[in-house]
This record gives structure tokens, C-alpha cells and sequence, in this order.
């Protein structure tokens, strides 16, 4: 509590001065209320009935209310409220439906003065007149107001709402005669004190109870209501209409509120459940709290600031049994905590950027957008048009950048989204597809891998036998030569780490020699190339590759770069992270490269010098030996993750559905969800519905299937009398007519229904169809000449 | 048509199937399956209570016709619930549509999920009715046949649902933060918030309807359509003597303790001026609210008064309770029924004041949050049955019936220890008479050994259509105060 501050306030005369503190009830509170001169507060609640001194350090107790052995329900209050014309004058209004008044002067123990039974059900809410001494209203669960003139025994007169429960009533503070009463039913209404007959006013002002209100201590006419349905509304009763004016979403249904001394236009609010905070709202930003106080732990139950005219002191009661004492020097200002940047990225590669003003200019001063020199930037800014709060300057710029539309084309997902075949035929025939659609984009690593998939996953099976021996026969034509290259040049390190990964069991042992040897190969043709843009676990589709292959794969490899291009920096460097090689691969390289390094390795772990025989041989047995395709499991798997990781999530979710049981295991639930949101998203963006549809159904995981189950309702209105037809789709309950008659057959249409967009008649679709085939009228005799494409 | 079971067709159906059980209640009591067939209730219409021509009375045709039409159209068939509650048409809309909306729609579970949490919620009071009705449903929304073959056989996550059925059902008072955080809380088999508040209204659902099940005497199905296999075979698992409706009509302790029998002996000759006693008290009541000062202690004890006389309502314990093993399979722990809330001699748990946790207030928030939607649809539905009146008292017309409602639903409130502090529950001795009281209790607490000998007991005057309407009123009751203790139990464990 250290950190809290001190504040003190002059308030024309008597200062206010204090800190953030808090003490201890001994039960749960219900209500709260502050005493004219700020320094008492009263707390009430089911068991508690006590009035505490705000001193400088801390609260101090006063006098407890509850007094008698027995404490009967009238002292079990769910409203409490001081009056604020007189210090001694108190009303309460207890869960069993009693209104009762105290009398801080009685010299006796028991300060209770009056006792209004006059509701049959718990009065949820008294209020006192602002101006007048002796007048006291009251809403209560039975939906009658009552007005009590407190030098009377009973009520002087009674307010019927004619709808249900009253849940808060409060006094215009400005207008004599009007009061403001909520209701359960979402409704409010203005009532003059003199008419009890009958409300001036009704609006509906929520979906369900409204909880609270109160009116603006400035402005005559405004009224804030708080409702169960998660908003603050803030109305402007001056005109003939009630006019919504602000509203304000909250995370929770509201409890309280109330506006803001000397701030025209904060309010603050707490909540009835689950939300424990009390946030204060500028009602013209209403998307983040302009300050917060956390201090609760349990729901906060009322809600007062200290003094009319005293804007930085709040007082709260909650149902943790604790009062606090809030100073608004210590509050936490979420607005601190935002990110005032915003960055989103466009679905052809645009990319807009929007930052406090001051940032962006200064920025690019600094550095003007030239970086770059093979993609053209445009730089737009735009600043807001008004400055709208006042005390933070809130100007900002946005900025787009566009890519060029070759280079950040995506038509390549589109085609691979369209032509890839994922289900329906067997493993082996989809792999080809995927691979000869993957290879006509130009896309050889992923046809490769769809090719490799086939060799690893259908090799047991019946097609693959002539496959296999394919891939083989080609494997064995191409190899030789860089196996007699590789005996040749390459030093005996090679052949010594192969040896150390086979002699402890490694599987990798084969990739890693095709892979050096492939490397080995491009290095020889193209030295200036960094290296292939393949990690090695893949180059095991290279058996059935031909050379060309290879050469392709490098020219890729330059292709990729010339997507990169350099953003501001400081915008967004993301980009360049993504294309960045793999470091495996360097660091595959580096051991070609360093054969002494690996050869001193494999003395010391094995001695046994084993022929250097390679590729040819270690395939052959691969193949023999028919490894299990499950060994293959986490090769697959770091595949689907490179691509993933790379950004092509397409490959990874289409191997996902294709190879379907096979590889689920292998893959954490949650990350198979993230690809295929991620998928799902991007094809939604494309517009690929129907293939983003199929995704859907094919997927296994739980979350991603359901998808297909949510929204699933079509709306439609009544074709005679525009109204939306609530249940059925053929039959409005209202004008009690059937909506859809075919045209042909005049019977009901209940499934697809199809209709002229010229003269809105239709019907069946199997009916239109044949009619369109012989007439080119509408088959409804209204001329018009209706088309059918 | 034929009666499920009773006719040649269905059982030879049933056998032919190889789906037919021996019943172990008929093995066990012979007795009572003989008087089932020797004094069969009313067999015909959907209810065993009520005349077939009063459900089928025409009052608000149209709408009513058109409710159920739409009804059937959704559904693909009208079950003897829907004929019985149609007698309510207003009511019946937004309990079709909660109920729709549970089952069907949008949800945190999974369809097959949300009808076997039915079928348990059901077991707990050996409703077969809606165990069929769900079995089939289960069955048809791809659930997994096995887990029909009980417990055991279920997925863990699901059966650890049971300890929070079994307290909702019977003593949804017991219910702790601490029991929600064994759901929640327990690595892979986890509940998350919004499936668990899904499947607490669920069970809330079918306890309550169960209720309404027994109360209202409502009759096994009607074969719709023999060629419809399935059906008739789930059905068929079950036999007659099942339908509880008359299994315990010559029970041991009524018998024996005789509260209601006494009172319905006696009361045979004045039933019209019983009725007339009762409006007249209603209007006593409503004049002197204001002389009758009650002390606040007199008001206390009153609450205390009534709790405690719900106790000899019925007294001791139905050990010889059979559960046929059909129904058992899906519940644990069988033994476990109603306990009073207030035993005399034992420390009792704090009373649940209404004020403190109110379904309007906090209850509709968690709910809707949770799981949204339900919280607008469950307001209305208690909304609905609570307003519900036609402004009449048997052949009496225009009498405000509000007081009698509210006695109703809170003294099904008070049997489960919620205490309303606005409410006099004065009242409630007043105007409910002892064999109201009985039944409301019966049907409430242990819904399974309702009989129409109770059912008929109570306001011989009273149209069918109103006793229906307090069962409405009972029901909802109880699904309130179930949610209630579910709901904060649920809310402390967010805190």
C-alpha cells in the first residue's frame, strides 16, 4: 500500500483529504451511503447495519444500528440511503418489504424511527428527495412506488408501474416534481410526484431488468441506466423522445451506477456478478475504462462518491465483507496498458499500419520510405477527424503499404485450394493428384512431398508395388552417378558420420547422405546458391526425382527471395523472420563442409571401419525391409510443422486430412485446431467457401467439426407480410398464409426454393426448371420473362 | 392402437427383436402388475390422470392447433407431454422452446451428450417415460449403443457427472463450490464451465420434468407408427409395470401414515365447501395484510414452522423402493432420495435466503454468460409459469389467484430450504390443505410414488386443467431451486 497517494482536496471550505484504504465489515454489504459532509458513511446490508467516520487513515466505526437480541428482518436491508439535507436522517429498505427511517438525534440506543409496511414485497430501493426534508420514495418487488411524507404514518401516494418489479427509483435532481423508475422489464419511466394516476413517460431502455439509474448531477436532462443486459445506456430525456445518446458495453450486468462529480461525462459502474472491479467510463470512449479500482474480491454492491463536488474520492462496499476507500490517483488506467498500434495484414499482401501520429512522423522523418528498392511503397495518411477526448490528444495515422500484385499474388492458393483432391479415392491416387497439381504451380517441394507421402504411407498396400518398383528403377538409373560422385570426392568423413549415425540406430542416416550428396551436386553446378531451401528430412522424394528436379528446386531458392522484400523496419519486420533459411540445413552443410570435424567424431565412437558403400544400398534396404510406415511418424510430423511454421499451412492441413488417422497421433490436438483455423480463415477470406466447407466436414478435431453445426439458421420473411417468420420457414404465424408456394404445383415449398429475382415468384427447383426448359414466362402468369442460369 | 407392452403386437414385436426383458418389478410384486390390468387407469389420451376429451378440450383452438402443428413439424411427433401441457398453450410455447433450444441447438455438449445427461437426470427418479423417449433420441443423434448398457460403460468424464445428479435430484442443497471443482478441475476428463452450466441445466430440466411426468400422470407413448422399428423396440424395453403411474398405488407408509386417505375420507362430503373455505381465506388474507402484524420472529418461525411441518407431510423412508434394473443401470448409488431439508435433531444447514442469490439478478447473468441464450429463455419459461393465470378458481371467475401461485411455488422453494424474507409463510399453511400438501411434496421430492389416488385428493373442485397448471408451477419451482444451488455453488467457485 505503498505506493497509494495522498490527495487532498479543498472543497470550498472543508477539504477533503485522504487515501486509499479499506476496512473490514463483518458481513457482506448490500448498500451504501455517504453522509452530506463526506465524512460518515453508512454501510447495510443482511447482517449489517453500521455507520463509519472516514478519517484521514482509516475508517472508524461510529454506531451500529443493529441493535436488540433478536434482530428481526427489518434490519436486513437491501437499500440503504442518507439524506442530504439533514445529517441525521436515514432510510433503509429491508429484503422483507419494510421501509424503515432512523433518527441519528434519538438519545436511545435504538434509532429507528418509522416503519412503512405497506409493501408486500421486498423494496428494493428508497430514495430521498434532494431538496425536500420529509419526502421519501420507495420501489419496491411488487411493482408499486410508494411516496412517504415522513411527518405521516403511511404513504401519501402510491405509484402503480402496471408492469413488473421496480428495481430503482431516484429523484430528477434538478426537476421538483419527477422521479425516474427502472424496471424488470427493461422499462423506464418518468413519473410527476402530483399524478400518481398515471407515468408521464415510458420507454424501454434495456433487454431485460433495469438495475439502476441516475440522473447527471449537470446536465437536466440526462439519465444513465444500467441493465442486466451488459450495457450502460445514457439517455437524453429533454426532447419528446428519450434519446440514447451513449452507450456503453460493460463485461457484466450492471449494479450500479453513477456519474461523476464535476466530470461531465464519466460515470462510473459496478457490476452484479462475476465482475469484481468498478470501472469509471468516459461515456465518449466507451470501448475502454478510463479508470479502474480492483481492489475487491467479491462482487461490489454499492457504489458513492464521497462528496457531491469531489470528483477523485469513491467509496465502495462489496459483498467481501470490506468498504474502500478509492482515490482516483491510484486507480489503474487500462488506456495505460492498451496497445496503441494497430497492424493487419491485407489477404494480397497489403499491409496497413495505424500509430499515434506523433510516432509515425517522427518515424518517417527519420527515414523515408526508399529503403526498398524493387517494390514500390505508398504511403497514405489519414488523420482522424476530430480530436474527440479531451484530455488525451488522440490523433492518429494510418498507414497502408501495398506490395506490387505480382509478387504478393496468392493465386497459387487459390488453385491449389481448388484442384487438391483430399478425400474420397485412395491414399496413393490423392498424393499423386495433390503432388501433379502442387508441381503444375511450381511448387516442387510440396509436389515432393505429396510424392514421398505415397512412398511412405501406401508402400504396404497393393497399388504400390508397381510404384515401388518405379520409384526404385528410377532411383537406381539416377543414383549411381552421384554415388560414384560421392565416392570419388568426398572425403571419408562423410562415409565415417553416416557409419556413426547407422551404427546407433539412427533413422536419419539415409536422408542425411542424400541430402550432403544433393548439396554436394548443386554446389558443383551453381556455387553462388547458399544452398537448398530443403531440409533434409525430405529429400527422400528425390529416388524418384530426376535431376531436373534438383536444379528446379534450386532455382526456387532465388525465386524466394525475390519475395521478400524489406518493409520500415520498424513497422514490420516480421516478414524477413519467415523467409529466412532454416538453420538446419546450414548446420547439415557445415558438416560437409568440415569432414575432419566428423571424421575425429566417429574415430572415437567407432572403430570398426565400415565400407563406405551409400545411397544405393541404404535405399534398398529401406525398401526391403518394409519399415513400418509408422516410422516415418516424426519425419511426417516435422514436415506438417516446417510448413506450418513457414506459413503454409495449406500443405500441413491438406497432408493433415489426407493421411487422417495415420498422423493424428503424432500431432498435439491443439496445434491440429491452430492449423486448421488457420486454414479455415484463410480459405473464408479467399471466398472458398465451399472448399473451406469441405475442410470443415474432413477435419477430426472436435472443435473444427462443429463449426459446421453452429449457425445454422437461415432467417426469412414472410412474403406477404414482411415480417420475419419465426419458426417455420413455409408458414408465418401471423398472416397464417404459406410463405412459399411453388409456382408450378401451388404446394408448399419446405426444401430448396428458387426464385425470379425480377418478379420474386418461384417454387421448387426441380419444378422451375423443367417449366423454364419449355416457357420463358413466369410460371406464376405475371409476364414477366424469368431466366434460369 | 395398442398400449405399449400390454398388446400382443408390441410384446411379440419386442421378443421377436430379442430386446424383451423379464421385468424384475413384476417378478418381484405380481400383485401389482395384476391390479394394473384389473383396474387400468384411464389407458386412452396422453395422461393416466386425466380424461382424454379434457386434454383434448377445445379452448383457444386456433392457436393452440397451430402450436401443435408446428410442434409436430419440428419434432415429427406430438408426445403425450406436449398433448398435456397444451392445455396451457402460452406456457407450452416457451417450454418447447427452452426445451428445443437445450437439446438441439447451439450448445457447449454434443447432442448425444445432452440426451444421456437426460436419460440420467431421468433414472434419478425412475422416469421412464423420458428415459425411452431419450434412449431413442440418443440413439438417432449417433450416440454410442453401448453406453446405453449403463454406467459402467460410459465415458469417465460423463460419469462423474453423477455425484452433482444425484445431489441435485434429491438434495441440491448439499451442493459445494467444492463439488464443481471436482468437475472442473480433474485433468483430461474435465468439465469446461459452459459444458458443465449446459449439462446442470440439463439435469435441472429433466428432474423437474420428471416431476411434471409423474404428477401428471402422463401415459407411455402410443405406438405412432408400427413399421418404425427402433422406436417400438426402445419402448419395449420397458414394461408396463414400469410406468410408474400406478406401480405404488398401494404403498406401504402412505397406507400406513395415512395423511392423505384420512383427509380424503373426511373430506369427500364438503368438497364444495372446501373450495369455498378457500376463497374465502384467500380473501381474509388479502383484507387483513395490514392488521395481522406479525413479529418479525413470528415471521421466522412461521418459515421454520413450515419447514419443519414438511417433514410430517410424509414421514420414514421408502426402503422397499424397487428399481427395476432397466432404470438402475444409469444411476449409482439408488439408495439416495430426499432427505428434509429441516430434520428435527439434526444441526441444520443455513437457509438459502432468496434475496441473497436471486434467479433474476445473479442467476440469469452466470447462466447466460455461460451458456448463452438459455438465461433469456429459462426467464421467460419462470416468468411465464409464475404470471400464468386465467383469473379463475374452478367454476369461479375473476378471483386473483396471485396469492396462491406464489404459495406454491414458494413452498416447493421452502421443502428445499430457500427462504423468501417478503413472503409470510403464514400463508402457505392457509391456503394449501394437508392433501395439496402431500401431493406437492410427493411430486416434488419423490415424484416416483405419485399415485392418482393423491392426484385426485386434492381440490376435488378444481378443473383438470388447473391441477395441471400447479404441476407447471411445481415443476418450474423445482428447476429453480435446483439451478439456484447449482448456480451458486458454481459462482463461489468463480470467486
Amino acid at each position: 500500500m505503498e505506493k497509494m497517494a495522498r490527495v487532498t482536496t479543498a472543497l470550498g471550505g472543508n477539504t477533503l483529504s485522504g487515501r486509499t484504504m479499506f476496512c473490514h465489515l463483518d458481513a457482506p454489504a448490500n448498500a451504501i451511503s455517504v453522509c452530506r459532509d463526506a465524512a460518515q458513511v453508512v454501510v447495510a446490508g443482511r447482517n449489517i447495519f453500521k455507520i463509519y467516520s472516514i478519517e484521514e487513515e482509516q475508517f472508524v466505526e461510529k454506531l451500529n444500528l443493529r441493535v436488540g437480541r433478536k434482530p428481526s428482518l427489518n434490519f436486513s436491508c437491501a437499500d440503504v440511503v442518507w439524506h442530504q439535507m439533514d445529517e441525521n436522517l436515514l432510510a433503509t429498505a429491508a429484503t422483507n418489504g419494510v421501509v424503515v427511517t432512523w433518527n441519528l438525534g434519538k438519545p436511545s440506543r435504538n434509532k429507528q424511527d418509522q416503519l412503512f409496511t405497506e409493501h408486500k414485497r421486498t423494496v428494493n430501493k428508497v430514495c430521498f428527495h434532494p431538496t425536500e426534508v420529509y419526502m421519501l420514495l420507495s420501489g419496491s418487488q411488487d411493482g408499486y412506488m410508494k411516496c412517504f411524507d415522513l411527518r405521516k404514518k403511511d404513504s401519501v401516494s402510491t405509484f402503480s408501474g402496471q408492469s413488473e418489479s421496480v428495481r430503482d427509483v431516484q429523484f430528477s435532481i434538478r426537476d421538483y416534481f419527477t422521479f425516474a423508475a427502472t424496471f424488470e422489464n427493461g422499462n423506464v419511466q418518468l413519473w410527476d410526484i402530483r399524478r400518481p394516476d398515471r407515468y408521464e413517460r415510458m420507454f424501454t431502455a434495456h433487454n431485460g431488468p433495469v438495475f439502476c439509474c441516475d440522473w447527471h448531477l449537470e446536465d437536466r436532462g440526462w439519465l444513465a441506466t444500467g441493465g442486466r443486459d451488459k450495457m450502460v445506456k445514457v439517455w437524453d430525456m429533454n426532447t419528446t423522445r428519450a434519446k440514447e445518446i451513449y452507450c456503453v458495453q460493460t463485461i457484466a450486468s450492471v449494479a450500479r451506477v453513477k456519474w461523476r462529480p464535476e466530470c461531465k461525462h464519466h460515470i462510473a459502474t459496478c457490476s452484479m456478478m462475476v465482475d469484481h472491479n468498478i470501472y469509471v467510463w468516459d461515456v465518449r470512449r466507451p470501448f475502454i475504462p478510463s479508470a479502474m479500482f480492483e481492489e475487491h474480491k467479491d462482487v461490489t454492491t454499492g457504489i458513492v462518491w464521497r462528496h457531491l463536488h469531489d470528483p477523485y474520492f469513491l467509496l465502495s462496499g462489496s459483498k467481501d465483507s470490506t468498504l474502500y476507500q478509492h482515490i482516483f490517483k491510484d486507480a489503474s488506467q487500462p488506456i495505460d496498458r492498451a496497445n496503441p498500434e494497430g497492424l493487419c495484414y491485407s489477404l494480397y499482401g497489403d499491409l496497413a499500419f495505424a500509430a499515434k501520429e506523433s510516432l509515425i512522423s517522427s518515424d518517417s522523418n527519420r527515414k523515408p520510405y526508399i529503403g526498398d528498392r524493387r517494390h514500390p511503397i505508398f504511403f497514405k495518411r489519414k488523420l482522424d477527424p476530430t480530436e474527440q477526448f479531451e484530455y488525451i490528444s488522440s490523433s492518429s495515422a494510418l498507414s497502408v503499404f501495398e506490395t506490387d500484385v505480382e509478387s504478393g499474388s496468392m493465386d497459387w492458393f487459390v488453385h491449389t485450394a481448388k484442384q487438391y483432391a483430399l478425400a474420397g479415392r485412395p491414399l496413393a491416387e490423392l498424393c499423386d493428384h495433390n503432388a501433379k497439381v502442387a508441381k503444375g504451380l511450381d511448387r516442387n517441394q510440396v509436389a515432393q512431398t505429396w510424392t514421398m507421402l505415397r512412398i511412405i504411407y501406401s508402400s504396404l498396400g497393393t497399388v504400390s508395388s508397381a510404384n515401388l518398383n518405379h520409384s526404385m528403377g528410377k532411383g537406381s538409373a539416377a543414383l549411381p552417378l552421384m554415388n560414384s560422385f560421392n565416392l570419388k570426392d568426398i572425403p571419408s568423413g562423410l562415409g565415417s558420420e553416416s557409419r556413426l549415425d547407422r551404427s546407433k540406430g539412427e533413422s536419419r542416416t539415409e536422408n542425411i547422405l542424400m541430402d550432403s550428396s544433393s548439396t554436394l551436386i548443386n554446389n558443383e553446378d551453381n556455387e553462388e546458391t547458399e544452398g537448398s531451401d530443403v531440409p533434409a528430412d525430405y529429400l527422400l522424394g528425390d529416388v524418384e526425382a530426376d535431376e531436373d528436379d534438383l536444379y528446379m528446386m534450386d532455382h526456387e531458392n532465388p525465386h524466394a527471395e525475390e519475395q521478400e522484400y524489406s518493409l520500415p523496419q520498424e513497422a514490420f519486420p516480421l516478414r524477413h523472420e519467415i523467409v529466412d533459411n532454416p538453420s538446419a540445413l546450414d548446420h547439415l552443410q557445415d558438416k560437409a563442409d568440415s569432414p575432419h570435424v566428423s571424421g575425429n567424431e566417429a574415430e572415437t565412437v567407432s572403430l570398426t571401419p565400415v565400407e563406405s558403400f551409400s545411397l544405393i544400398s541404404i535405399s534398398h534396404s529401406l525398401y526391403e525391409n518394409r519399415l513400418p510406415s509408422d516410422f516415418f511418424s516424426p519425419i511426417v510430423r516435422d514436415t506438417l510443422l516446417f510448413y506450418a511454421e513457414q506459413g503454409d499451412v495449406q500443405t500441413a492441413v491438406s497432408v493433415l486430412i489426407v493421411l487422417g488417422e495415420r498422423i493424428r497421433k503424432e500431432i498435439d490436438e491443439q496445434t491440429q485446431e491452430h492449423w486448421y483455423t488457420s486454414y479455415i480463415d484463410l480459405l473464408q477470406r479467399f471466398q472458398l467457401w465451399n472448399i473451406s466447407n469441405e475442410v470443415i466436414k474432413l477435419s477430426t478435431c472436435r472443435a473444427i467439426n462443429c463449426l459446421n453445426q453452429a449457425s445454422t439458421t437461415l432467417h426469412v420473411n414472410c412474403s406477404n407480410c414482411k415480417r420475419p417468420m419465426s419458426n417455420r420457414g413455409w408458414i408465418c404465424d401471423r398472416c397464417r398464409q404459406c410463405a412459399s408456394m411453388c409456382a408450378v404445383c401451388h404446394h408448399v415449398v419446405k426444401g430448396l426454393f428458387v426464385w425470379c429475382q425480377g418478379c420474386s415468384h418461384g417454387g421448387h427447383l426441380q419444378h422451375i426448371m423443367k417449366w423454364l426448359e419449355t416457357s420463358s414466362h413466369c410460371p406464376a402468369g405475371c409476364g414477366h420473362l424469368c431466366e434460369y442460369t | 392402437m395398442n398400449r405399449l407392452g400390454s398388446g400382443p403386437v408390441g410384446s411379440a414385436a419386442a421378443a421377436a427383436a430379442g430386446q424383451y426383458r423379464v421385468c424384475g418389478n413384476c417378478r418381484k410384486v405380481p400383485r401389482q402388475e395384476k391390479r394394473v390390468q384389473v383396474s387400468p387407469p384411464l389407458t386412452r389420451g396422453p395422461s393416466a390422470f386425466i380424461p382424454e376429451n379434457e386434454v383434448m378440450q377445445a379452448n383457444g383452438l386456433d392457436e393452440r392447433t397451430n402450436l401443435l402443428v408446428e410442434e409436430y413439424s419440428t419434432s415429427g411427433r406430438l408426445d403425450n407431454i406436449t398433448q398435456v401441457m397444451s392445455i396451457h398453450t402460452q406456457y407450452l410455447e416457451s417450454f418447447l422452446r427452452s426445451q428445443f433450444y437445450m437439446l438441439r441447438m447451439d450448445g457447449p455438449l454434443p447432442l448425444p451428450y445432452r440426451h444421456y445427461i437426460a436419460i440420467m437426470a431421468a433414472a434419478r427418479h425412475q422416469c421412464s417415460y423420458l428415459i425411452n423417449m431419450h434412449v431413442d433420441e440418443f440413439l438417432k443423434t449417433g450416440g454410442i449403443a453401448e453406453w446405453l448398457n449403463g454406467l459402467e460403460y460410459i465415458p469417465q468424464r460423463l460419469k462423474n457427472l453423477n455425484e452433482i445428479n444425484k445431489l441435485l435430484a434429491h438434495r441440491p442443497w448439499l451442493i459445494t463450490k467444492e463439488h464443481i471443482q471436482k468437475l472442473v478441475k480433474t485433468g483430461e476428463n474435465n468439465w469446461s464451465l459452459p459444458e458443465l452450466v449446459h449439462a446442470v441445466v440439463l439435469l435441472a430440466h429433466y428432474h423437474a420434468l420428471a416431476s411434471f411426468v409423474f404428477g401428471s400422470g402422463i401415459n407411455p407413448e402410443r405406438d405412432p407408427d408400427t413399421s418404425n422399428g427402433v422406436r417400438l423396440i426402445a419402448v419395449n424395453n420397458f414394461c408396463v409395470c414400469d410406468l410408474a403411474n400406478d406401480n405404488n398405488i398401494e404403498n406401504a407408509s402412505l397406507t400406513s401414515s395415512n395423511f392423505g386417505n384420512v383427509m380424503v375420507f373426511l373430506q369427500i362430503a364438503d368438497s364444495l365447501s372446501e373450495l369455498e373455505a378457500l376463497m374465502e381465506r384467500m380473501k381474509r388474507l388479502q383484507e387483513d395484510k395490514e392488521d395481522e402484524e406479525a413479529s418479525q420472529e413470528e415471521m421466522a418461525t412461521r418459515f421454520e414452522k413450515e419447514k419443519k411441518e414438511s417433514l410430517l407431510v410424509i414421514s420414514g423412508a421408502f426402503d422397499d423402493d424397487i428399481v427395476s434394473t432397466d432404470v438402475s443401470r444409469y444411476i449409482e448409488d439408488p439408495g439416495f432420495g430426499y432427505k428434509d431439508f429441516a430434520r428435527r435433531g439434526e444441526d441444520h444447514l443455513p437457509t438459502f435466503r432468496a434475496q441473497d442469490y436471486t434467479w433474476e439478478n445473479h442467476g440469469f447473468s452466470l447462466v447466460n454468460r455461460l451458456y448463452s441464450d438459455i438465461g433469456h429463455l429459462l426467464d421467460e419459461k419462470f416468468r411465464m409459469v409464475y404470471n400464468l393465470t386465467y383469473n379463475t378458481m374452478a367454476t369461479h371467475e375473476d378471483v386473483d389467484t396471485t396469492m396462491l401461485r406464489r404459495a406454491l411455488f414458494n413452498y416447493v422453494h421452502c421443502m428445499y430450504g430457500i427462504r423468501y424474507d417478503d413472503y409470510d409463510y403464514g400463508e402457505v399453511n392457509q391456503l394449501l390443505e394437508r392433501s395439496l400438501k402431500v401431493y406437492i411434496k410427493t411430486v416434488t421430492c419423490y415424484p416416483e410414488r405419485t399415485t392418482k389416488r393423491m392426484y385426485d385428493s386434492y381440490w376435488r373442485q378444481f378443473k383438470h386443467s388447473e391441477k395441471v397448471h400447479v404441476n407447471l408451477l411445481l415443476m418450474e419451482a423445482r428447476m429453480q431451486a435446483e439451478l439456484l444451488y447449482a448456480l451458486r455453488a458454481i459462482t463461489r467457485h468463480l470467486t
